[in-house]
């Protein structure tokens, strides 16, 4: 912060302006109208950061050690770290491409029309929408006997469902790619919106087919925002937890789960531990997942800004 | 080029055959998806209006929900922890957003004005929490909350602490573009040199001018905190969800009717605001 201060003059003080001009420190006087900010978010959202990374790297005695981070070598924490990653790869995947499909779609009627304006907005809401209320949704529609769609499908055809499914990660896999895929709508919606419809029709002039024109022109032109959105969608299945606690109870399956069996667990010493290595565990995954977003962002708006 | 010249029609004619396919495959995959979206929300529905195992067709849960003040009074175990819990989530979204905004507009303002050079700063702050899961931060958090009950109390209430970060990034992203539309620099001088104090400046000129910015930043926040479950049950406070969630397990019908009933009315909330912005956008694109 020191450097920033010595390196950078406010331009707005050069004329003393707002009646400041008499005290001292010009520079730093103005940023002191920050502090009430900064000082709330040190406590609420930097300090327990530290916390969780400084108890990841802590023994009993407060020492510096490794020690805590043999938790992560340990069976179940591995195999739920791979759960956690196989059910975020693949509603990312699925919520990118259904997702994807629909965001293109869109854009090929009109910017104004009203299904256009009506699935956005849909999609926007239904991106926010997740924890209790959605794991809910899905208990009634598929996840007993006397459920709707359970229902319907044995009056139909016959099909008997005991709906335990729902409450593994598998089930997890259809609960999350419904915030998913409309998270995907929002995020690669702009990116689709910069593609020009004379690209095409060049394409066409020159000879292309529409496989050409995918494969060397719109294809690469939209692979970064694609790729890009997908991993944020990763991210995002990734830290989720509200809807996974609802509905599976039993068992710890997945990351989130285990951090939350491990906080509830904090009677038994070391596992508040354990809560802040997984913490930490996760906090690792999801920050390379954001950094290679962030990367492939600058690169999608060199064309579709 | 010359060999194109006798079929002059033909983009025309691809495009208008492109245009029917799109037309096709736009209504089916909208249809589809669609079905997705909505097939959970109308089980909801169907479960909250009648008995699973009878068969029969019941209002009962609906008017329970309504008519919860009263339940509570009567089963303060269960009734009581979710009406106490709504209580707690109405505060919360109350203090949460009066907490937002007095946090960020003031502060966002002044780096515009006077200390540019943290701009960058301020940006990564607000943006840090989507990188952070709330299930890490709680971890974190614990300590922290040991305290502030100390201090205040052990309320669900004080949750809107943690959830003013929890909206940092949404927040911030709408005020900034509130605050980039307009010229914030010229309109505080022009105050300030006809006399105004900071706080003048403040409520009476900045506000005003981005005031369908702070609608936005307010909504999302309402939605965000009338959602929010995983601090609050990792924290053992109480609101809304925790309560529907306890609930769940001893009426399950009465839980689903009252996700349902949250549900409509953070989905009314969200569809204005989508509505709101999408609407002043295009008015800025023409």
């Amino acid at each position: 912060m020191t450097t920033a201060l010595a390196a950078a003059p406010a331009p707005a003080d050069r004329h003393g302006r707002g009646g400041r001009g008499g005290r001292g420190g010009r520079h730093v006087m103005p940023a002191l109208g920050t502090l009430p900010f900064f000082g709330y978010v040190a406590v609420f959202l930097l300090i327990p950061t530290v916390i969780v990374v400084v108890g990841a790297f802590r023994s009993t005695d407060g020492s510096f050690s490794l020690k805590n981070l043999t938790a992560l070598g340990d069976a179940t924490v591995l195999s739920a770290f791979g759960q956690s990653v196989i059910l975020s790869a693949v509603t990312a995947v699925i919520g990118a491409v259904v997702g994807g499909l629909l965001a293109y779609v869109l854009v090929t009627g009109s910017p104004r029309s009203v299904s256009r304006r009506i699935v956005t907005a849909a999609c926007s809401v239904l991106a926010q929408f997740g924890g209790v209320m959605l794991a809910f949704a899905f208990q009634a529609t598929v996840g007993f006997p006397g459920a709707m769609v359970t229902q319907l499908l044995h009056s139909w055809f016959g099909v008997t469902g005991s709906g335990s499914w729902l409450y593994t990660v598998t089930g997890l896999m259809l609960v999350y790619s419904y915030f998913q895929i409309p998270l995907m709508v929002i995020v690669f919606l702009p990116a689709v919106d910069g593609i020009r419809e004379q690209w095409r029709e060049a394409a066409e002039t020159l000879g292309g087919s529409t496989w050409v024109y995918w494969r060397r022109v719109a294809g690469p032109l939209l692979a970064p925002a694609f790729l890009g959105s997908t991993l944020l969608l990763f991210a995002n299945a990734f830290s989720a937890y509200a809807t996974a606690a609802a509905l599976i109870t039993q068992s710890n399956p997945i990351v989130p789960l285990q951090i939350s069996g491990a906080i509830t667990n904090e009677v038994n010493v070391g596992h508040a531990d354990v809560a802040k290595v997984l913490a930490l565990g996760m906090v690792v995954v999801v920050a390379i997942v954001m950094a290679l977003y962030a990367m492939l962002q600058r690169r999608t708006s060199r064309w579709l800004g | 080029m010359t060999t194109a010249a006798p079929a002059p029609p033909r983009p025309q004619q691809l495009r208008r055959t492109r245009r029917r396919k799109q037309a096709t495959l736009r209504w089916i995959v909208i249809a589809v998806v669609m079905a997705f979206f909505v097939i959970p929300l109308l089980s909801m529905l169907y479960f909250s209006v009648r008995f699973p195992l009878s068969g029969k067709w019941t209002g009962q849960a609906w008017s329970n929900v309504i008519h919860l003040g009263s339940l509570a009074a009567g089963d303060p175990a269960d009734y009581g922890q979710l009406w106490d819990g709504l209580k707690n989530s109405g505060v919360l979204v109350v203090f949460t957003v009066v907490l937002m905004v007095v946090l960020l507009v003031p502060t966002m303002t002044w780096i515009r004005l006077r200390v540019r050079w943290l701009a960058r700063v301020m940006e990564f702050i607000c943006l840090l929490p989507l990188t952070i899961p709330a299930i890490v931060l709680v971890v974190g958090l614990a300590p922290i909350y040991r305290i502030v009950s100390n201090l205040l109390s052990t309320s669900g209430i004080w949750l809107c602490f943690v959830y003013v970060i929890l909206v940092l990034p949404f927040a911030y992203r709408a005020l900034d573009a509130g605050l980039g539309a307009i010229d914030v620099v010229t309109l505080s001088e022009a105050a300030r040199s006809l006399g105004a104090g900071w706080g003048r400046v403040m409520w009476q000129v900045v506000l005003p001018n981005i005031r369908s910015a702070v609608i936005s930043a307010c909504f999302i926040s309402i939605a965000l905190v009338l959602g929010e479950f995983t601090i609050a049950e990792l924290l053992n406070r109480n609101n809304l969800q925790t309560g529907i969630f306890l609930v769940s397990q001893s009426d399950g019908q009465l839980a689903v009717t009252m996700a349902l009933a949250a549900l409509v009315l953070v989905f009314l909330l969200l569809v204005v605001l989508s509505l709101f912005s999408g609407g002043r956008r295009s008015q800025e694109g023409s």
